[in-house]
């Protein structure tokens, strides 16, 4: 089975080089025909491994492929796990790149970086794969940071974007923070577990949960609590949780069907995924999942608010990547591991399609992107509307959709967590469905329905983009619709993922969820008797009042609500604080260190200081050396009296 | 083990006689001169070669060992060997030579000859202080290295190069003159010059303290460590990329070499009473270094800076043996250190190579060094943008390159020393890239700048060289260090336990 996995990591990975390192001399065709191929066969063969090892006709497999190094008695290695929980990662990862990779010979059809890009979203699938598929800490922050290096290099992928190559620069950086508690907190696993092998660290996670650590002289810390937090600030970077989410829609700068595969589907869960991979240890810190449960909940509820003011199709689009992001955060919080990565797959599938149906009107709109200049769209883009419809119907969580199952589940089961903060979760991910409605359908409103508000060159050149790009959108579109019918019984309830997810008894949310809506019929049924559905009509129909009804009372009430307006439209000011204070702090220090520190102090008064002081001895001693022969008859007398004194008082004293 | 042939004697005098020939030829006659540096160089580096192919990893003991009586007077001995430390540093050395050697090919136009040669007698110096056993010959190939790198930064160097010259010139003098006073009495108390006598020798603890300050102050210059470290942007700026290159990969190694073959072993028990200084050195250089490498507008001060930094790691890597003790009650996690910080001087080696020969083909097209003149460079050479990107990742300790591969060993023993060392350490993960990721910003991205970047050419054949081979060795190191690291292994555990055992 090795070589299958291998295969499967491989696949990308060759094609990428060959599609990078040689595009000149594959072309263009050969570019993306040598990607597709690769990723086509990571998929075929990751659905084959996910269907065997739901048939049970293949075993979880957990391998050594090689050893990277052994230091100081610790192997270093790496190697693959795969169960049930890395199967579904690597078959949604590797279908959502494969619809990205087809639709990119569309959308970059112009481009003249055509086969840089395609060798940048093959490795991007490589470094993802690698990602899911580790089986220790070592491979998994290979792949956590390969995934931003690739991110990195397809945000700036238009370089001469001044905004892009700033983007792409404040994605890796916030990113580096967030690594910063990620490594800390793998230094930590090595310290108290004494290995990087997941297997052996699990094992013993229930005999280190007693230990404490004090880090401030008096504080004692519960070792896993240290752990799973610094972890999670790992996790806080990469799936963008409220404070380091900054960078995810400034990414939007890069071609948006990377802003589809990594920004939307497959990189920004990555810290979803690992929480989950790790819940053997965070399930032993009520403090660390508390902190996840918060966390979340504060950004599905904030991020969701600022996706009402945007105006760039794109970045609505993030914006309800970063509130639903949060909710699959705060379903790890709540141990509802199963639920989060349900919802992990079913946003893979919808937020996919939504960035590519926004991406089809972009290119139709001739790279338009203000929704305030769009309307009507309907008409002209008929499979791009319908598809769209879709996957905001599974965005907002109508009742049968994907997204239904996978965030009712979630709802729920933060309505029966009993951690602290579970209340003020709740609250927020309530709101959160009303607020996600909202402005999902101002800006589908805005886009597809109403008056057209462009102008007459741009209608004439409107059409439905080609097939390529078509095709993957109605590809996505069908498990956008269906996965949650299909699937969420067997997810939520039925030990989908067997092993790979350890639940505390007591944590057990999703069980006691498992009684009033145990099947799709009976949570369809019982989200009658729950706020959740109703909020999300309330949502849909006030969009529906305030876009499509009475255009003119959006403005009205903006007029009304400016304060509330200006935090939502300056995003909490949390970039004005980056970028006016901890920047220039850190340049002010930098700069402090080096003149003051280096210049001044260092160079200017010890080091060019002591020059100065040999420079000025010497000087003096030169006019000793005058030559009059008096001068040093002078001195030998001066010198002798001196001598003599020190003798004669010397020896007195003795 | 004796070896029949005498490969070290070849890998030490074959570049020092052949930069002599190669002077002899003469700068007229620079077309025969460039391919006779290039032969003697890459013969060096093929004759290194069996040093890694025929290495015992099972002995930590001296290995390839010639001996032959040299100065009767002072019982000094022309004694020649490596172990798991210098031997990957005598690779090192020779590869990185050839590299420079073919990076200067046609760039050097003033006395072509003459630079050729200083740079080979440079590496026949240089293998000598890593091979000596000798403490006499340590010394003298120690002081000789001086001399063609000041020449090398004085004759080639930029306009204010006799400041740069001087400074580096006193600095590393200064400190080496305390080094040799505490050979002197390590000979009078051990009988011998002999390094490994000198390891086994007791001494009292005031003896240990001074004698570690003695060595500290020759070390920490040649690091640089911080406050000592000045003189190295200076020396950088002025330097010619060859003598950049040499100056960052190798000659900044022998402090930390120093330290491994001197310090810890010969004071174990000053360098335990004094390892909060060395710890607390390395942290400042790792944070305040990395502000200061943020503000810089000079490429090469950028690159300067950020090696200061990183040499950082190598030395906090080396003390820490004390405090795990402390922290653990055990020993594992010293041995981690030690490697991390080995290999960080071998990839820093590589990486801050490149980083200036980098610095070096922009440097020649458009003579300078200021990032203000750049922008947009991607646009004009995507394939030099392509090199600079991988080798900023790589400094900026990117998985999957040889950067990160010491600094995440640092930072995981020295969490088992204390979590804050660990937290300090870890900055580097966010300030590392900022500073490298804002300059490849400002120099590669955007829309071209000026006409001058218009005008610029991509890499030729011979640059695209030099950069493939250093990319292909921060890769294979980044991707599979195993095999560096088992090399290195029993020597560095036979370390490991000899420094925690008391002399007193």
């Amino acid at each position: 089975m090795q070589n299958v996995y291998l295969a499967i990591v491989l696949a990308p990975l060759l094609a990428a080089i060959v599609a990078g390192l040689f595009g000149r001399q594959v072309g263009r065709a050969g570019a993306h025909t040598v990607t597709i191929l690769g990723v086509a066969i990571s998929f075929v063969l990751s659905a084959w491994v996910l269907w065997g090892l739901l048939a049970g006709s293949i075993q979880p497999y957990n391998g050594t492929v090689y050893e990277w190094a052994v230091v100081d008695g610790v192997r270093l290695e790496v190697g693959f796990l795969v169960d049930r929980l890395s199967a579904l990662m690597m078959t949604v990862v590797t279908f959502v790149s494969l619809c990205v990779h087809v639709y990119t010979i569309g959308y970059m059809h112009d481009d003249p970086g055509y086969q840089r890009f395609f060798s940048y979203i093959s490795l991007f699938t490589f470094a993802m794969l690698m990602l899911v598929m580790a089986n220790n800490f070592l491979q998994l922050f290979f792949g956590w940071e390969a995934v931003g290096l690739v991110s990195y290099l397809l945000i700036g992928f238009w370089y001469k974007k001044p905004s892009a190559v700033h983007a792409n620069m404040k994605a890796f950086l916030v990113n580096r923070v967030g690594d910063f508690g990620f490594l800390l907190g793998i230094a930590g696993v090595l310290f108290w577990f004494g290995s990087l092998d997941y297997a052996t660290v699990f094992e013993r996670a229930p005999a280190v949960a007693g230990t404490q650590v004090s880090i401030f002289a008096g504080s004692s810390w519960s070792v896993l609590t240290l752990v799973c937090i610094l972890l999670f600030i790992g996790a806080m970077g990469k799936s963008a949780q409220v404070p380091l989410h900054v960078w995810l829609p400034d990414s939007m700068e890069g071609p948006t069907p990377i802003s589809a595969l990594i920004h939307a589907a497959t990189m920004v869960t990555a810290g979803i995924f690992m929480v989950a991979r790790m819940s053997p240890l965070f399930e032993l810190s009520t403090t660390a999942l508390s902190v996840v449960l918060v966390i979340g909940a504060t950004t599905a509820f904030f991020m969701g608010l600022l996706g009402l003011v945007q105006n760039d199709i794109k970045r609505v689009v993030a914006y309800s990547t970063l509130s639903q992001l949060g909710y699959m955060t705060v379903a790890l919080g709540a141990s509802a591991y199963a639920a989060g990565i349900f919802h992990l797959a079913t946003h893979a599938f919808f937020k996919a399609l939504l960035f590519l149906a926004a991406g089809s009107v972009i290119i139709a709109m001739h790279h338009e992107q203000d929704i305030r200049k769009m309307g009507g769209l309907r008409r002209y883009l008929p499979v791009t509307y319908w598809t769209a419809l879709l996957g905001s119907l599974a965005l907002i969580g109508f009742p049968g959709f994907s997204g239904f199952f996978s965030k009712d589940a979630i709802i729920e089961a933060v309505h029966h967590a009993e951690l602290p903060g579970a209340g003020y979760a709740y609250a927020c991910v309530l709101a959160g469905v009303f607020v996600t409605a909202l402005y999902s359908f101002r800006m589908f409103f805005l886009v597809f329905h109403g008056e057209e508000r462009f102008d007459a060159p741009t209608r004439s050149h409107l059409h439905e983009p080609p097939l390529v790009v078509t095709g993957p959108l109605v590809a996505l579109a069908v498990p956008s619709v269906v996965l949650g019918w299909l699937a969420m019984e067997a997810v939520l309830f039925g030990g989908f993922f067997g092993d790979a997810i350890f639940v505390l008894p007591e944590n057990d949310t999703l069980a006691a969820l498992a009684g009033t809506a145990g099947t799709a019929t009976a949570m369809l049924a019982h989200s009658v008797v729950t706020p959740t559905l109703w909020l999300a009509l309330a949502g849909l129909a006030t969009a529906w009042f305030l876009y499509l009804k009475r255009p003119d009372l959006p403005g009205r009430i903006a007029a009304r609500l400016a304060t509330p307006r200006q935090v939502l439209e300056q995003k909490y000011y949390f970039d004005a604080v980056n970028e006016h204070l901890l920047a220039p702090l850190a340049r002010g220090l930098g700069g402090l260190l080096w003149r003051t520190g280096d210049g001044a102090i260092i160079d200017g008064a010890l080091v060019n200081g002591s020059a100065r002081l040999v420079g000025w001895l010497s000087g003096v001693v030169r006019r000793l050396q005058s030559g009059y022969l008096y001068h040093y008859a002078f001195g030998m007398f001066i010198g002798l009296g001196l001598i003599l004194a020190w003798l004669v008082l010397g020896i007195g004293r003795g | 083990m004796s070896s029949s042939f005498p490969i070290l004697s070849v890998l030490v005098w074959l570049p020092i006689l052949g930069g002599l020939a190669v002077l002899a030829i003469g700068d007229q006659r620079a077309a025969l001169a460039r391919p006779v540096a290039l032969a003697i160089a890459v013969l060096t580096f093929l004759a290194s070669l069996p040093l890694w192919t025929g290495f015992d990893r099972d002995t930590a003991a001296m290995q390839f060992t010639e001996r032959a009586p040299w100065i009767a007077a002072f019982d000094a001995w022309y004694h020649l060997g490596v172990d798991g430390i210098s031997m990957p540093l005598i690779l090192l050395t020779t590869f990185i030579t050839v590299l420079v050697v073919i990076a200067g090919w046609e760039v050097i136009r003033t006395r072509p000859a003459q630079y050729l040669a200083s740079f080979l007698v440079l590496e026949g110096v240089m293998i000598g202080v890593f091979a000596a056993v000798d403490a006499l010959l340590f010394y003298v190939f120690w002081e000789a290295m001086l001399i063609p790198m000041f020449i090398i930064i004085g004759i080639w160097g930029g306009a204010r190069r006799v400041y740069a010259t001087l400074k580096f010139f006193l600095y590393t003098f200064l400190g080496s003159v305390f080094m040799l006073v505490a050979l002197i009495y390590l000979r009078i108390e051990s009988g011998s010059y002999d390094i490994l006598a000198m390891h086994q020798q007791p001494l009292g603890m005031n003896a240990q303290v001074l004698i570690f300050l003695a060595f500290l102050a020759a070390f920490a210059v040649k690091v640089p460590m911080w406050p000592v470290h000045t003189w190295l942007p200076d020396a950088h700026v002025e330097a010619p990329t060859g003598g950049s290159v040499i100056l960052a990969a190798i000659m900044l190694k022998m402090g930390g070499y120093g330290f491994l073959r001197f310090s810890l072993p010969i004071t174990p028990d000053a360098s335990q009473s004094l390892d909060w200084l060395l710890i607390g050195l390395s942290l400042v250089a790792i944070v305040y270094i990395g502000f200061v490498a943020l503000v810089q507008q000079d490429m090469k001060k950028l690159i300067a800076y950020s090696s200061i930094a990183h040499m950082g790691f190598v030395t906090l890597g080396f003390f820490l043996a004390w405090r795990i003790i402390a922290n653990t009650g055990g020993m594992d996690g010293i041995v981690m250190g030690l490697q991390g910080g080995m290999v960080q001087m071998i990839s820093h080696g590589l990486i801050s190579g490149a980083l200036f020969l980098c610095v070096g083909v922009l440097y020649d097209r458009m003579h300078s060094r200021d990032i203000a003149a750049y922008g947009g460079v991607a646009n004009t050479m995507p394939v030099f943008a392509a090199f600079m990107v991988l080798f900023a990742m790589a400094n900026a300790g990117l998985p999957g390159t040889s950067g990160f591969v010491g600094e995440f060993l640092v930072i995981l023993a020295s969490f088992k020393a204390s979590f804050w060392y660990a937290l300090l350490a870890g900055t580097t993960l966010v300030l590392g890239a900022a500073y490298t990721l804002w300059m490849v910003k400002r120099v590669l991205y955007g829309e071209v700048a000026n006409e001058r970047v218009a005008a610029l050419a991509d890499v030729n054949r011979r640059e695209f060289l030099v950069l493939a081979v250093l990319a292909v060795a921060v890769l294979l190191l980044g991707v599979w260090p195993a095999p560096l690291i088992d090399v290195m292994a029993t020597t560095l555990e036979a370390l490991a336990d000899h420094v925690v055992q008391s002399k007193l």
